[in-house]
């Protein structure tokens, strides 16, 4: 084989294997590369098996990503969320954690609110709503407290 | 009874000493990549075969793997309802498992025999100690650029292996058989953590490894003429396949 | 020039050196014979380090070649050229390439250079210009030798060892590879140690002889002297004489 096109055909190899490896890496992996956005903290009774990487949605589009979970000294849930650059949510925003269907992944569902004052990089999301919890609800059903 | 008990022994002695043997091997043949002459182009030759030639098989395991996934998902999540967690069912399995797993035991059936074959044939006919007399270390010349070709190309093919596999899942589930298109890859994107991705090259990273290890280690004390070379080549294969699964496990339970 | 002092390896619990003491001279031919399996190679392997003794010290020029490590070693090691039985070309590259490997890997020289005394060699060894660009399994077995002949005389050593250079090879090519080996001597000066056992063409080439036997040289001289040697071992060996009379 001529070394030229050896050296080519290697190339183009490495070059197609960078290259899916870049899709799997940024596409399902999430290695964010242009722009972190910005983040803001909300803190929960009960997140109930809510992961590091869960979606953040608005009105079921996805504006961003949970970036980390911490438990608070006063043992609430601490979240992190990771919004996407040019998402708006003002002060009276509501977060809750909901579930897709009865068994599928939980995620984090924002109302955006509608006051005047925007929430700034890392400031706070005042009104949460835990996860509900199907094993309470349904033990209170049977109690017949509600 | 005591004979037993001393042969099996004596079995365990020489298979941690063979253990042990292969691992000076490795970072012998690792150090050798920091001292010069550092020859780029055998690193490339060996690319070229590790790598590009075995990327026609990687292409067609690839589709096919991700294809029965496809099928086998589809009708298993059908009777839950949840046709559209395919995607993340099929992503998940390559990213994971199959996609390091199946590329590693591709290449080492395709290149990992060959290599002990050549080597092995360069060992009985006098070609490595040829090298050496010329004051060339052979392992330097022979294993280093192996190696160093495995632990890059095995990573990139299962890569590549990983998005034929994704791109056959989609054929069959979306194209076939109709799931939604979004579905299938909006639950891949939100089921596949980038700790899945990483951990998926890191274990190919190993196992690429293993292969190129094994396949030069059993080349380079190859013994006793052409039957040895034969006996190499067998026990390449099948040390490898061992490790690689064996390597698997372990390398899961501790990511996931 | 080489110094062997009681060098001593063995094997599996096989003593196959069992204190050998040998001086090959400066620019002799020295030849060591011995029946087949009497562990010729062995020693000359041990002489270029490929193998390690047991005991015992292989001198060049006072450096022992057993104990040396790193640059020491690749420095003795560049002195040598070994020719093995087999030829030992590389068979993943042309008759040309396999000669021009030693100048390609260990030296700088320009491309033309290299060329030009790679041809040079190949003429030396009566290579025609068809056969540079064949692969090593198209040759016979008498053009392998001649072709790491050439490769060996490429790197211009002091030394060169020729493990059984005509073994296998048909009357008319051992006088040639035999003439070939004289006539090289004679142009650069090296220093050879042949190990072989092809009597009586040995004779006409040896400046001295040296016989191993059980590990041990049992006779050295010039080859008249070992012609006369009266130790019946040798007398048996060199007028090969049927082998039963052994133990």
């Amino acid at each position: 084989m001529k070394k030229a096109s050896l050296e080519l055909i290697v190339g183009l190899f490495v070059l197609i294997g960078l290259v899916c490896l870049a899709y799997l890496a940024v596409h399902l992996g999430e290695w964010q590369l242009f722009g972190r956005g910005y983040q803001v903290k909300a803190e929960f009774d009960n997140i109930s098996g809510l992961k590091v990487g869960a979606p953040v949605e608005i009105a079921g589009v996805e504006v961003g990503r949970v970036e980390a979970i911490q438990v608070t000294e006063d043992n609430l849930a601490h979240l992190t969320l990771n919004l996407r650059k040019g998402v708006q949510v003002y002060e009276d925003a509501i977060a809750s954690i909901r579930t897709k269907g009865i068994i599928g992944d939980k995620f984090v569902k924002l109302m955006p609110g509608g006051s005047e004052r925007l929430i700034p990089p890392g400031g706070k999301i005042r009104d949460t709503e835990s996860a509900v919890e199907w094993e309470e609800l349904i033990s209170k059903f049977i109690h017949g407290k509600v | 009874m005591i004979n037993l008990i001393r042969q099996l022994g004596r079995q365990t002695l020489s298979l941690v000493q063979e253990a042990g043997r292969m691992q000076l091997f490795l970072l012998e043949a690792l150090g050798l990549f920091f001292i010069p002459p550092y020859r780029p182009r055998s690193i490339i030759k060996q690319l070229q075969f590790i790598g590009v030639r075995s990327s026609s098989i990687i292409l067609l395991t690839g589709a096919f793997t991700g294809m029965v996934l496809g099928l086998q998902g589809f009708y298993t999540l059908r009777k839950y309802g949840s046709e559209g967690a395919l995607g993340s069912a099929v992503a998940l399995s390559l990213v994971r498992e199959l996609g390091p797993v199946l590329t590693a035991l591709m290449v080492s059936g395709r290149a990992g025999s060959a290599i002990t074959a050549e080597i092995g044939i360069m060992r009985i006919t006098e070609q490595l100690d040829a090298l050496d007399t010329m004051a060339i270390n052979p392992m330097q010349y022979v294993v280093m650029p192996k190696i160093i070709a495995g632990l890059l190309a095995v990573p990139l093919l299962t890569a590549i292996f990983n998005v034929i596999g994704i791109w056959g899942g989609y054929l069959v589930g979306v194209v076939l058989l109709g799931v939604s298109s979004g579905s299938y890859f909006s639950g891949m994107v939100q089921s596949v953590e980038s700790l899945d991705v990483n951990g998926g090259i890191v274990k190919s990273l190993v196992f690429g490894l293993t292969i190129m290890l094994v396949a030069c280690y059993k080349g380079y004390y190859t013994a006793r003429g052409a039957e040895g070379v034969s006996r190499a080549t067998t026990q390449t294969v099948v040390l490898s396949a061992v490790l690689v699964l064996g390597w698997d496990y372990i390398l899961t339970s501790f990511f996931m | 020039m080489i110094r062997i002092v009681d060098l001593s390896r063995t094997f599996n619990g096989h003593a196959v050196l069992d204190g050998i003491n040998l001086e090959i001279l400066q620019g002799e031919i020295t030849v060591i014979i011995g029946k087949s399996g009497v562990g010729k190679s062995v020693l000359l392997k041990h002489i270029i380090g490929l193998l390690k003794p047991d005991r015992g010290q292989v001198l060049i020029e006072g450096q022992d070649i057993t104990k040396a490590r790193g640059a020491d070693l690749k420095a003795l090691k560049q002195r040598f050229a070994y020719l093995f039985q087999n030829g030992a070309l590389f068979d993943s590259l042309t008759v040309f390439e396999n000669v021009a490997f030693p100048l390609r890997e260990k030296t700088k020289l320009p491309e033309a250079e290299i060329i030009s005394r790679t041809k040079e060699r190949l003429a030396q060894v009566a290579l025609s210009q068809e056969v540079e660009n064949k692969y090593p399994d198209e040759l016979s077995g008498g053009m392998k030798k001649r072709v790491a002949l050439a490769r060996a005389l490429i790197q211009e050593p002091e030394i060169i060892l020729f493990d059984e250079p005509v073994t296998g090879l048909d009357p008319p090519m051992t006088n040639t590879v035999f003439h070939l080996i004289t006539k090289t001597h004679q142009a650069s000066g090296y220093t050879a140690l042949i190990v072989s056992h092809d009597i009586p063409e040995i004779f006409g080439i040896a400046d001295h002889v040296a016989m191993l036997h059980k590990g041990r040289i049992i006779a050295y001289g010039s080859p008249d002297e070992i012609q006369r040697e009266t130790n019946p071992v040798v007398q048996h060996f060199i007028q090969g004489e049927p082998d039963f009379l052994e133990e």
